[in-house]
């Protein structure tokens, strides 16, 4: 048994990084997978609040590279999944603390103890995105419907395809279904349309995201937010099962129906 | 009668799969399948598949020497049995299927041309945001040129997908360059010391051609005549 080393990343900041990983991570133990995440961003750590764990980080990430402390003193136990853990990041010092070299040292003592292990990438395409790729099995680009985010994915695809990678797999986050049907925001399919790599999620915009990562508890635990169910989906196809992409951007369910019923019945009078 | 083998060409030679069973029955027979179409295999040169056969250096000695009687060379055996492919190594003999032949470059021999600048590079695969080529040739690429690639020329650019990067052809001040794509909606097209940006594009995409006519950028869509 060995694990599969997923790295999450984006080029671009503030795309839903850390959102997606401490996601996927949750979505991935709460199926009975053993799973650990790596915080690679050093000295902007963030992974940790958003699964709720900070008050609980004693060593991190650079205490086990340095050796003053035991990879398993550092891996912090999940509050409410018991094969969920945290390597945390650490806040005090920055990237250069770690080489890829270290991080493949990481993952590859961990790797016969877990199914997966989800690292976090620090936006970015310098050394810290560089120690998060370095280990990865499968990379998972986060992008938004946004040019620019867009294009940042593309020279990230160009990079981890020099690096020898396998063709990454694209996460579209914080799709506006309503804006998408006004025309107003770039849709899944142009995205793909330059980007041209396989789509493995699309995650609708959810106000509850904000809410969950302050209170730090995610949302791939809500069985009644959409955003939680993409992640949850994710992880489904992580795992190799079939699950057919909720479409955001043709189906309006019944609400949308009802006000385009309202609305023309408005201007027909 | 004896029964048929299983004979592939490889390169320039022959697979033969020997038939299992005991050695010293399955020799004969294959001798003997051999010399029903003696002129077919005349001249042959011969690799035997003995997939996990055990056979001793004396065995397959005796065999080579059998068949060289018979005008028929063995060069190879494929095994998957250690001692076999040991004794085939001490006999000299390969122990993989040779490499097809493909042509050898010193063989393409260039054609004698007075054509300028036919220096080229192809690229196939997508350039991507980021990525840069620069040639003081002409630029092919089989893919796209995505947003934020950036491809300089001295001579023509080709793109076989989407032109949507910065494009450069001329680069070194041949005002006969141009640039052609399938879809031609670069960021910036500059051809020599001329630049200029994609219109808005109205309707479907269609190959284009762009070059400069009077020192003016002009991209006119592929007709072909």
């Amino acid at each position: 048994m060995t694990a599969t080393v997923v790295t999450i990343t984006s080029g671009k900041g503030g795309v839903g990084k850390t959102t997606t990983t401490a996601n996927l991570a949750t979505a991935l133990a709460a199926a009975d997978q053993r799973v650990v995440c790596i915080d690679a961003d050093i000295g902007l750590r963030n992974l940790d609040v958003v699964l709720g764990l900070e008050n609980r980080i004693v060593y991190d990430l650079v205490d086990v590279v340095e050796g003053r402390c035991k990879l398993r003193q550092a891996m912090i136990k999940d509050k409410r999944l018991s094969d969920l853990y945290l390597i945390p990041a650490a806040q005090t010092r920055d990237k250069t603390a770690v080489s890829p070299e270290d991080m493949v040292r990481v993952v590859d003592e961990l790797r016969p103890k877990f199914d997966w292990i989800v690292i976090d990438s620090p936006a970015g395409i310098e050394r810290g995105f560089r120690n998060a790729l370095a280990p990865a099995d499968i990379v998972l680009i986060v992008t938004n419907p946004e040019v620019s985010a867009v294009r940042d994915a593309d020279r990230i695809i160009g990079m981890a395809e020099a690096e020898e990678k396998d063709e990454p797999k694209l996460i579209l986050n914080r799709i506006r279904p309503d804006m998408v049907r006004r025309g107003q925001m770039l849709k899944a399919e142009d995205v793909l349309d330059v980007l041209a790599i396989e789509l493995i999620g699309v995650v609708p915009e959810d106000e509850g995201v904000l809410m969950a990562s302050n209170q730090g508890v995610p949302l791939a635990l809500n069985n009644r937010s959409k955003a939680g169910r993409a992640f949850r989906d994710i992880a489904k196809r992580l795992m190799g099962d079939e699950v057919p992409m909720q479409d955001f951007e043709s189906q309006d369910g019944l609400f949308g129906r009802l006000t385009r019923l309202v609305k023309a019945g408005g201007q027909a009078a | 009668m004896s029964t048929p083998l299983a004979i592939k060409g490889i390169g320039d030679g022959l697979l033969v799969t020997v038939p299992p069973g005991n050695w010293s029955a399955v020799r004969p027979s294959i001798l003997q399948a051999i010399d029903e179409r003696a002129d077919f295999f005349r001249g042959a040169r011969l690799v035997l598949q003995m997939h996990d056969r055990t056979l001793s250096a004396a065995d397959l000695g005796g065999l080579r020497d059998a068949l060289e009687v018979r005008q028929i060379a063995l060069t190879g055996i494929l095994s998957t049995t250690e001692s076999t492919r040991s004794a085939g190594a001490d006999l000299g003999l390969a122990l993989e299927v040779p490499a097809p032949a493909i042509e050898r470059a010193d063989e393409l021999e260039p054609i004698p041309t007075d054509l300028q600048g036919e220096e080229a590079v192809l690229i196939h695969r997508t350039l991507r945001s980021g990525q840069t080529v620069r040639h003081p040739g002409h630029v092919i690429v089989i893919g796209d040129v995505n947003p934020g690639a950036e491809i300089v020329a001295g001579g023509d650019v080709v793109v076989w997908g989407k032109l949507r990067g910065v494009v450069h052809a001329g680069a070194t001040g041949d005002q006969r360059a141009v640039v052609c794509a399938l879809d031609l909606s670069p960021t910036q097209l500059r051809i020599g010391s001329q630049i200029s940006v994609s219109p808005e594009r109205k309707g479907k995409s269609k190959p284009e051609m762009a070059y400069l006519r009077d020192e003016q950028l002009v991209a006119e869509s592929w007709k072909h005549q």
